[in-house]
């Protein structure tokens, strides 16, 4: 007999609807949402609006300062700094969403599968999941990333192969709870067949959990492949993105600031509104995570 | 508890061996160390490359397995082979290693220290200034990657040092060669170069950890035996202190293993940014190179420490929490 | 001489929108002990918390609260936690989560003297073992250095008394002191209690859900509804003539050992006359109805009932007071007769003639025993289940008791699981599960269906009540539309409305919830339901309810039940036989009258004698059989009889005839028409 209030029983809208207006009703999440699509929007509608392409050259402007002409400045080879900020921005938005996608919907099969299972399947798949764990990532890539120039689905895919252990572990601790649940043995004994308990029973249950850890990912993802790329690893020139940008910067971050701040601050901005929706997301559909009264 | 411990030490032994060799195998199978050979001006005549690079045992002509072979039986009787410039890799790596320590040392003992405090107190002062502060914060640094906040940082240390007119912070290197006569001023120098690489490391430390402190900390504010104590007569703040934190704290350790392995990734930007000639930087400079030992001899060390680092969480979890000691 | 006076309490939690104690006035004398009873969400644990001043934080309370003349609302933190632990302790419900897991017991006993008596580390520590000492835990100065969870239940409770008796506090607040425990364990802790009080003179402020309890060990008992008292005066005249009809409809709606309800007329000798349930369900805080927040419940509510809320207004002498607008004198008289359950489908009236539904010999179910949380590692086996033997005829409802850890859900676990058990033999319908093949065990499944203890963790929160009573039904192979079409039908056959199909099990309470999860159970027409706790996640005043619908629906259907349960009056009412588990094994089964009236098992004794009574003056002569020691663990049970150690009867032996016990471990043997038991010597057979 404890004092637990629960909500008052009152008709309810659907789950969707219902969902909908608990994460917009977070702050964080609607300013990381909006961040977010304003940073889209510059990435991919950016490049449309000033003159210069990001393979162009203007030989008459050598690391010059922002101006009217290139409103990020321009390298010491003359490269328009906008256009290449942007078209780093594309890429790391675009290694980001795909790692963080693959990573966790690989999560989610490995998880429920060995959860589910349990047995020798669970073990074989957790022990190769330590053993990614073990396994030097960092190595991997960087004796990869000469093939990288020719195709970067491939640092997606290794990123999400390194990327999906963690979170494995918590959906098959999740599954292994929730198959001994008892609304779940209670649809066992009922005689529902094992694909339509986890499709009915458990997946539902892990959604809010997948989608909280798919957004975090992404900011994973694009921490990773900046920081891959800037000892060049990750990108390959003579593309460029966001990491190998501030690499070029770095050595003269207080002489030419504009080499710098833009692609550092930009790539900051993206982890944040990436880090607020995933937090905001968090707190919107586990309450548990919450860990208090507001 | 003993028997337990010997056991999960050989379970861990056995990945280190994977590990080790996955990353050996790896190492030799990609990196093209002949290249930095063939490609010495005046251009050496192929029997010699071939020469120099069979003696230490590089030669891509070599198969894969034989090279490997020799490796690990080098490794099993203590030898890490030879660098690409002929000099044994086990000394330098101890070089290199001790290094590392230096800059790691202080800023995760330190971080850990003021990332649990930090968490703690921002879980008890939930919602008020000083939490939003703490969360806001460790929320920012968390976004901005080691890279950026290292120049950050740089930029910030050369603000100071030309409103003060004074070399107050250094960055570049462990010290400034012929810096200083008497030792006292070369332990000065020495801690001027730590002072902000090690802030970089604590800022992140701090982040990380305190967020998950506070976390663990929330779960425990409501918690039933904070109330049994306050009612046996201790005020709020001493109640959540010696029975809410003294709770909390065993599964951080759990959660400084998981951390490890990212604390040496993030250290080897940190060494590399800040020109420390230290274990990250040698790996990066050695891929680079196609230096296969020296990669190997790294990875062999880190897998080591990322398993000793989980085998010390678990015994401190255990010194921590007498459930995990004794079951249930 | 009054040492705890209250004054209009009123606490108010998520800051003010929700009023869960709405002013409340009681005082307390010295040795003094007052019961609050009432259900869930009736705001009596948010006043013990405003006793103490341990309030969470969005809580507030005003009004007045003194001790010992001293006023203890608007004191700060410091200034109360000199009083706390010191002039006024607290005992809590659950002392696995109420003491801290990473320090000794002994250190926080000791910790309780250090702060307010300035003892050292050393002395401090030698009285902690004194106390525990005092509280009957059986060699101190080891227990002492144990954590908590090393300790029993019990043993627990025993400590966070020691640690309230500590300095001689002027008042024990007592929250659901017994409720976590079995029930032998609570009539210890019961004893316990009652002995602090009578050693310090403390008052007691003892606040629980259980009539029982409350009947033994109060002076004055006040109810409360809704955040208020309805109901106040000395425990003998509230428990035997209650004048606020929700007092009449709790102590009504209670389940007794005896099977007689209270105010009845001499006359009625039904053996087991139904229970008289409270229709509705408590108001949930903060969403009280205008009025009387009873009146929607109440059977003899009036137009003005719903006007204005009653005050409680004093009534007679001793201090009764009520808050009623009505003068009720005759409680028997307020709630209609419960209707006699509808005809049966007619079943042979000796057992021997009856089908069987279930039968199941030899039963074993061993667990691998695992200790440690991220250092597992496999210790031993737990024998859960070893060896029991029983049936389950048509028409028929075998109770199956015993304590945690007795191995009743295990058994009904192994049981659904409709598999070959590890070892013995289980038949349904006359075929042995061993011997099923995957078609077959499915389609068994339509006759065997289960209800748990707690609909809400049984219910998929995700899922419409309309979705959830469909899935056994599409899951047998029927059409979408089909099943739908009969939802309605089932909501109707537990007494739900049909506008309940599309809400969530959040949205229904507790009442609701588990008749939610009978109409699922039924919806296969199953020959046999099986029943874990079913009502024990219930308040009183709706279980009734829900016991009287599984026998209504029983008699209806032609069902058979097993119904697990720890609760023996429970079983009183609903089962015709009952097995009595210890340790794995069945000690004792047979029919209930006979059973309860005449246990043959030392076990059965005193888990029967250990039932408190809600009717004061028998409560207090109650003697409860005292079982030494705690249950042995189950990994590692005692050779010969598995009950040796704790048994009465085999303690007053003489050592040739107890040589038996130690050494052969007993079959059962029959001692009575229908009942048998696995005692070498049965209380029936030793006069």
């Amino acid at each position: 007999m404890t004092t637990t209030f629960r909500e008052p029983p009152v008709g309810m809208p659907s789950r969707g609807a219902d969902l909908a207006r608990r994460v917009l009703a977070d702050r964080r999440a609607v300013l990381g949402l909006a961040l977010l699509g304003a940073l889209f929007l510059l990435a991919f509608a950016g490049p449309h609006l000033a003159k210069w392409h990001w393979t162009d050259t203007d030989f008459a402007a050598m690391r010059e300062p922002p101006s009217a002409g290139h409103w990020f400045g321009t390298t010491q080879s003359g490269r328009d700094v906008y256009a290449l900020t942007l078209r780093g921005m594309q890429k790391s938005l675009l290694i980001g969403i795909c790692a963080a996608v693959l990573s966790t919907g690989l999560a989610a099969l490995v998880g429920t599968v060995a959860g589910y299972a349990g047995g020798w399947a669970d073990r074989a798949l957790m022990w190769g999941t330590d053993l990614l764990l073990v396994l030097p990532a960092f190595l991997v890539v960087a004796v990869l990333s000469p093939a990288f120039r020719a195709a970067w689905p491939l640092l997606v895919l290794l990123l999400a192969a390194f990327m999906w252990m963690v979170t494995a572990r918590m959906v098959r601790q999740m599954t292994i709870s929730l198959k001994r649940r008892e609304f779940v043995l209670a649809a066992r004994y009922l005689g529902v067949g094992p694909a339509r308990i986890v499709v009915r029973h458990i997946l539902p249950h892990l959604g809010s959990l997948l989608i909280i850890d798919g957004t975090l990912n992404v900011s994973v993802a694009i921490i990773a492949e900046s920081g891959l790329s800037y000892f060049g690893f990750g990108v390959q020139p003579p593309d460029s993105s966001l990491g190998t940008l501030i690499a070029e910067g770095t050595g003269a971050a207080t002489t030419f600031p504009w080499l710098f701040g833009f692609a550092a601050g930009l790539l900051v901005l993206i982890v944040l509104a990436v880090n607020l929706v995933g937090d905001g997301l968090r707190d919107a559909l586990d309450p548990a995570a919450k860990g208090g009264d507001r | 508890m003993a028997g337990f411990l010997v056991r999960r030490l050989l379970n861990y032994g056995v990945l280190v061996v994977l590990a080790a060799s996955l990353a050996y195998l790896l190492a030799a199978a990609t990196l093209r160390p002949r290249a930095e050979f063939a490609e010495r001006s005046p251009r050496p005549p192929a029997a010699v490359v071939d020469a120099q690079l069979t003696a230490l045992n590089l030669n891509d002509k070599t198969p894969l397995a034989r090279r490997y072979a020799t490796w690990a039986s080098g490794v099993l009787h203590g030898d890490l082979g030879r660098t690409l410039n002929g000099d044994p890799v086990a000394p330098e790596l101890l070089r290199r290693a001790l290094v590392s320590v230096r800059l790691l040392l202080v800023g995760t003992v330190l971080g850990g220290v003021l990332g649990v405090l930090a968490g703690a107190y921002a879980a008890v002062r939930q919602y008020r200034p000083s939490d939003r502060l703490i969360t806001v914060g460790s929320f920012v640094v968390l976004s901005t990657p080691v890279f950026v906040l290292a120049v950050l940082l740089q930029l910030g240390a050369e603000r100071v040092n030309q409103a003060t007119g004074v070399r107050i912070f250094e960055w570049v290197g462990e010290y400034t060669p012929g810096h200083g006569a008497g030792p006292l001023a070369r332990l000065g120098g020495r801690l001027q170069h730590l002072v902000l690489p090690t802030l970089a490391i604590v800022l992140t430390q701090v982040a990380v950890v305190s967020r998950y402190q506070r976390h663990l900390m929330l779960d425990v504010l409501g918690a039933d035996y904070v109330r049994t104590a306050m009612a046996r007569g201790l005020t709020r703040r001493r109640a959540l202190l010696r029975h809410g934190l003294r709770t909390a704290l065993a599964p951080v350790t759990t959660y400084f293993a998981y951390t490890f392995g990212f604390v040496l990734l993030g250290a080897m930007f940190t060494e590399k940014i800040f020109g420390w000639h230290g274990m990250g930087g040698w790996l990066i400079d050695s891929v680079h190179r196609g230096d296969v030992n020296a990669v190997a001899a790294v990875n062999l060390l880190a897998a080591v420490l990322v398993l000793l680092a989980g085998l010390a969480a678990d015994a401190a979890h255990g010194l921590l929490d007498p459930r995990v000691r004794t079951g249930r | 001489m009054t040492v705890l006076e209250v004054r209009d309490l009123r606490v108010t939690f998520r800051n003010g929108t929700v009023p869960a104690v709405r002013g409340i006035s009681l005082a307390v004398g010295r040795g003094e002990v007052l019961g609050i009873v009432g259900e869930s969400g009736c705001g009596k644990s948010a006043t013990a918390l405003a006793l103490t001043g341990l309030l969470p934080p969005g809580a507030r309370a005003t009004g007045s609260v003194r001790l010992r003349g001293r006023e203890l609302i608007g004191l700060t933190d410091a200034e109360l936690a000199r009083v706390r632990g010191r002039d006024i302790a607290m005992v809590f419900q659950d002392p696995m989560s109420a003491l801290t897991p990473v320090r000794p017991v002994g250190d926080q006993i000791a910790e309780t003297v250090q702060i307010h008596q300035g003892a050292g580390r050393t002395a401090a520590r030698a009285r902690a073992v004194e106390l525990l000492d005092l509280v009957g835990v059986p060699d101190p100065a080891r227990r002492a250095r144990a954590y908590p969870h090393e300790l029993s239940g019990g043993m627990r409770q025993r400590v966070m008394i020691a640690m309230a008796v500590a300095n001689d506090p002027a008042v024990i607040v007592a929250d659901e002191p017994t409720t976590a425990l079995d029930g032998t364990v609570q009539a210890r802790v019961l004893r316990v209690l009652r002995a602090a009080r009578d050693a310090t003179g403390a008052a007691i402020v003892l606040i629980t859900h259980d009539l029982g309890v409350a009947a033994g060990l109060a002076d004055r008992v006040m109810v409360m509804y809704a955040g208020r008292a309805v109901e106040t005066g000395p425990v003998d005249e509230v428990y035997a003539r209650p004048r606020m009809p929700y007092t009449i409809g709790l102590l009504q709606s209670v389940p007794r050992l005896d099977g007689r309800p209270p105010f009845a007329p001499a006359e009625d000798t039904a053996d087991r006359p139904r229970l008289v349930p409270i229709e509705g369900h408590p108001p949930v805080p903060g969403r009280l109805p205008g009025g009387c927040p009873f009146a929607p419940r109440c059977p003899v509510a009036e137009p003005r009932c719903r006007e204005a809320e009653p005050d409680l207004r004093p009534v007679g002498a001793d201090g009764r007071a009520v808050a009623c607008v009505r003068d009720i004198r005759d409680p028997a008289g307020v709630y209609p007769r419960p209707v006699p359950p509808p005809p049966a489908v007619p079943v042979p009236s000796d057992r021997r003639w009856r089908r069987p539904v279930l039968e199941v010999s030899g039963l074993t179910r061993h667990h691998p025993l695992y200790t440690g949380g991220r250092l597992r590692r496999r210790t031993g086996t737990v024998r859960a289940v070893d060896g029991i033997e029983f049936d389950i005829r048509e028409g028929e409802t075998l109770g199956l008791v015993g304590e945690s850890g007795g191995g009743k859900t295990t058994a009904l676990m192994e049981i659904l699981r409709l598999r070959a058990p590890q070892a013995g033999r289980i038949a349904v319908l006359g075929q042995d599960t061993a011997t099923l093949t995957a078609a077959r065990r499915k389609a068994l499944r339509r006759d065997v269906q289960v209800v748990f203890q707690d609909p809400l963790a049984s219910l998929d929160p995700r899922m419409r009540v309309a979705d959830i009573l469909a899935e056994p039904l599409t899951a047998h192979g029927a059409r979408r539309r089909a099943a739908a079409g009969r939802v309605g039908e089932l909501l109707a056959l537990v007494g739900l409305g049909a506008e309940l199909a599309g809400r969530y099990p959040g949205n229904l309470s507790g009442g609701q919830r588990q008749r939610v999860a009978i109409a699922r159970a039924l919806a296969t027409e199953p020959r046999l339901v099986l029943l874990d706790e079913p009502v024990s996640a219930l308040d009183v005043s709706v279980q009734a309810g829900v016991l009287n619908l599984l026998e209504d629906l029983k008699a209806r259907l032609g069902l058979a039940y097993l119904l697990v349960a720890h609760d023996l009056a429970v079983v009183r009412h609903v089962a015709d036989r009952v097995a009595v588990m210890y340790l794995g094994r069945i000690v004792e089964l047979g029919e209930v009258p006979q059973v309860y009236h005449r246990p043959a098992h030392p076990y059965t004794r005193a888990l029967l004698s250990a039932v408190p009574v809600p009717d004061p003056p028998r409560e207090r002569r109650r003697r409860s059989v005292a079982l030494p020691g705690d249950r042995p663990d189950p990994a590692d049970p005692p050779a010969g009889c598995r009950f040796r150690t704790r048994c009465p009867r085999h303690a007053a032996l003489d050592p040739v005839r107890a040589r038996r016990c130690l050494q052969v471990d007993p079959e059962p043997v029959r001692v009575g028409d229908d009942q048998l038991t696995a005692c070498h010597y049965p209380e029936a057979m030793t006069p």
